[in-house]
């Protein structure tokens, strides 16, 4: 009798010890997926802000000045576009 | 008893003594189980609470508004996250040289911050609202007790002054207070949530215990707006004005398969990202607010609805005589009398008489109600607030000298957006298209106005109209059939029409083959001395069609060598709505 006691006792020292543990266990994971968390809330306000500032760096005003000024590129003229149809060459010279 | 050495356990006390200290200690044993029980058991809220509250938490979760963007994924209005640095004055312990350093930080006077926190019976003063982030880390840097940071949202305008009319804006707590910002309220705002958490002696979340409030995110918006097309009309527009030095401006392009509006731009405008106050005359929305007399852009309902009833066809010939047409006290008149001249040329030459003589022939019934089908007198409900209805008369009420003004656009008003939308009628197959400032995912239903066979005659006689002989031949496209109608009409100030004050507009349509495209530009006061709308408007409309159209990579539908001018010396074929008497003067 004393001895299945003491069997008991240890099966439930064991058990507490492993509730401990996971409970320990949980807490490290759901520290670590809160970290997580708060990084994607970062990246995503990192993503608005550069989303931002693509739009601000290729405003069409910004985009035609350097093409115009440093680059000088301009719109190709309509006379010297050829449209090709399915049909081969288009009516346009 | 030798071995009891002390003296004090020789005493000997009679035995209640030892008795009552043990009843006393018993009672004290029992007061203290039943206050136990009392605490641990029946009443044990107010414990329960308290410990709770030294490791569970609320915590905000916070939600932003949703993007604004255009038809192909372009932000329109992002909002960001930023910071705003409070303190609390009671807890705030700063040195001269701390304060110098701070106020520098937050762009503020070292006095004024002085100031802010020296009221210490209050816990929560703002020092500086809507920081962005970088500069907010500097400031926790500075490791100030009492000075902390709180995270919210701020709303940008990637695109500025080019749509902010559309778009309109948010005040600082990120309420819409106009445009679509306003309109899309509900739809835009996101509902902070909540959630009751466990925090170690860390401070870290280690449990979630229950959740309070769910967040609720913004959503997005996906306006039919096409930033490029936007840029584009904006541009021109702006180019338009400065050259002919007028007082205000407005511009739509519209899909002319869908109702869609592409773009639709203002001047003047305002950059709605500075946050100063913004003077209303720059925020109106003229395009979908403001209500104007359209003038000859109206011709071809006229004909269109004469058309349809079968009175006229497009080779008949009216006879304008001199140019003049007396109707009870009131005369009407051309600026070029043309003698006779076909519908078509009606329209192309602009006669204010052929037109009036189209009307007149007309039961009125029959003209107020294509005017009607057409979308005038009513608000066109493209979810934008306070768009404009227009003023479209009963038929009842009038009499024949406001039949025949409003068969060349006086006397009735509308927005620009009613224009451009009325134009959806000759541009597909003669129904009215509904409106939209938002994305279409679905084909749209049309209103049917007038038959398809008229809609393709009228879209013939407005090609006409922009050739040479017409009144618009500087609208014509390199590469692309296009066709519209010029107006130019007299302001009306006081109710009587000013002398010198005029609306240029333009309204017109390509590839004419298939239209994709309408376009509606209207110029108010042009005061550099051209004043025709074949001169101010439509090289607008020009250059935002071609270059549009190549954006959208339309085919093209004409040879390159399409564009005709008339020869350098030939006479502008001059529009001009003058009224001899002002009795025609729309009233009331």
């Amino acid at each position: 009798m004393a001895k299945l006691n003491a069997v008991l006792l240890l099966i439930a020292i064991a058990c507490a010890l492993g509730t401990v543990t996971s409970q320990h266990h949980a807490r490290k994971l759901f520290v670590a997926l809160e970290k997580e968390r708060a990084n994607a809330k970062q990246l995503e306000i990192e993503f608005g802000q550069l989303q931002l500032e693509a739009s601000t760096w290729g405003m069409q005003g910004r985009v035609e000045k350097i093409a115009v000024s440093q680059l000088n590129m301009r719109a190709l003229a309509p006379n010297r576009v050829q449209v090709l149809t399915a049909q081969g060459p288009g009516d346009v010279k | 008893m030798k071995s009891l050495a002390s003296p004090v356990l020789r005493l000997h006390f009679p035995i209640w003594r030892s008795r009552l200290l043990l009843g006393i200690l018993m009672l004290w044993l029992v007061g203290l189980t039943a206050r136990a029980v009392y605490l641990q058991g029946l009443n044990n809220d107010f414990l329960q609470q308290k410990g709770e509250s030294r490791y569970s938490r609320v915590v905000e979760i916070g939600a932003h508004r949703g993007r604004i963007t255009d038809r192909n994924g372009e932000p329109l209005a992002i909002s960001t996250a930023v910071e705003s640095v409070w303190a609390s004055p009671g807890d705030f312990r700063a040195d001269a040289e701390q304060t110098k350093r701070l106020a520098r930080l937050l762009k503020v006077e070292p006095d004024e911050l002085t100031r802010r926190v020296a009221d210490t019976r209050r816990e929560f003063v703002y020092l500086r609202r809507q920081l962005p982030p970088e500069h907010a880390a500097r400031v926790v840097e500075l490791n100030i007790p009492g000075v902390f940071l709180q995270r919210e949202y701020r709303r940008f305008y990637p695109a500025g002054e080019v749509v902010s009319h559309v778009i309109g804006i948010t005040d600082i707590d990120e309420k819409g207070q106009e445009g679509l910002e306003l309109a899309f309220q509900d739809t835009l705002v996101g509902k902070p949530g909540s959630r009751r958490v466990i925090k170690d002696r860390l401070g870290r979340i280690v449990e979630d215990v229950e959740s309070i409030r769910v967040p609720q995110q913004g959503r997005d918006l996906t306006l039919s707006i096409d930033l490029r097309i936007q840029y584009l009309a904006y541009r021109e527009l702006k180019a338009a004005l400065e050259q002919h030095r007028a007082k205000a401006g407005g511009i739509v392009v519209l899909d002319a398969r869908t109702g869609e509006v592409l773009a639709m731009a203002n001047l003047p405008s305002y950059n709605p990202n500075s946050r100063g106050r913004i003077d209303p005359q720059r925020s109106r929305n003229r395009a979908l607010v403001d209500l104007f007399e359209p003038g000859s852009t109206l011709k071809p309902f006229a004909v269109a609805a004469a058309l349809d009833a079968g009175r006229i066809r497009p080779q008949t010939v009216i006879q304008t005589g001199t140019g003049r047409l007396t109707i009870g006290r009131a005369t009407i008149s051309d600026v070029h009398p043309a003698g006779a001249i076909t519908v078509e040329e009606v329209i192309a030459k602009s006669s204010n008489v052929g037109a009036a003589k189209i009307a007149l022939d007309l039961p009125a019934e029959t003209l107020w109600t294509l005017f009607s089908r057409s979308g005038f007198g009513t608000v066109p409900q493209s979810g934008f607030p306070g768009e404009g209805s227009g003023r479209l008369r009963a038929h009842r009420t009038w009499k024949p000298i406001e039949q025949a003004t409003m068969s060349y656009g006086h006397g009735i008003s509308v927005s620009l957006l009613q224009l451009a939308r009325s134009y959806t009628i000759f541009a597909g197959n003669g129904e009215l298209l509904p409106v939209t400032l938002l994305k279409r995912t679905e084909p749209v239903a049309g209103t049917p106005a007038i038959t398809p066979r008229t809609a393709l005659v009228v879209r013939n006689m407005l090609e006409m109209a922009v050739h040479p002989g017409g009144t618009g031949p500087k609208a014509q496209v390199v590469g692309y059939r296009v066709g519209g109608k010029t107006g130019t009409a007299h302001k009306l100030e006081n109710g009587r029409y000013a002398a010198s004050r005029y609306v240029s507009s333009f309204v017109g349509m390509a590839p004419v083959s298939d239209p994709r495209l309408i376009v509606a530009v209207m110029i108010d006061e042009p005061s550099a001395g051209q004043h025709y709308g074949g001169a101010v408007a439509a090289p607008v409309f020009r250059e935002v069609v071609s270059a549009a159209l190549r954006t959208l990579s339309v085919p093209l539908d004409a040879p390159t060598m399409n564009v005709k001018l008339p020869p350098a010396d030939a006479p502008v074929i001059r529009e001009e709505v003058w009224i001899a008497h002002d009795e025609a003067g729309p009233r009331g």
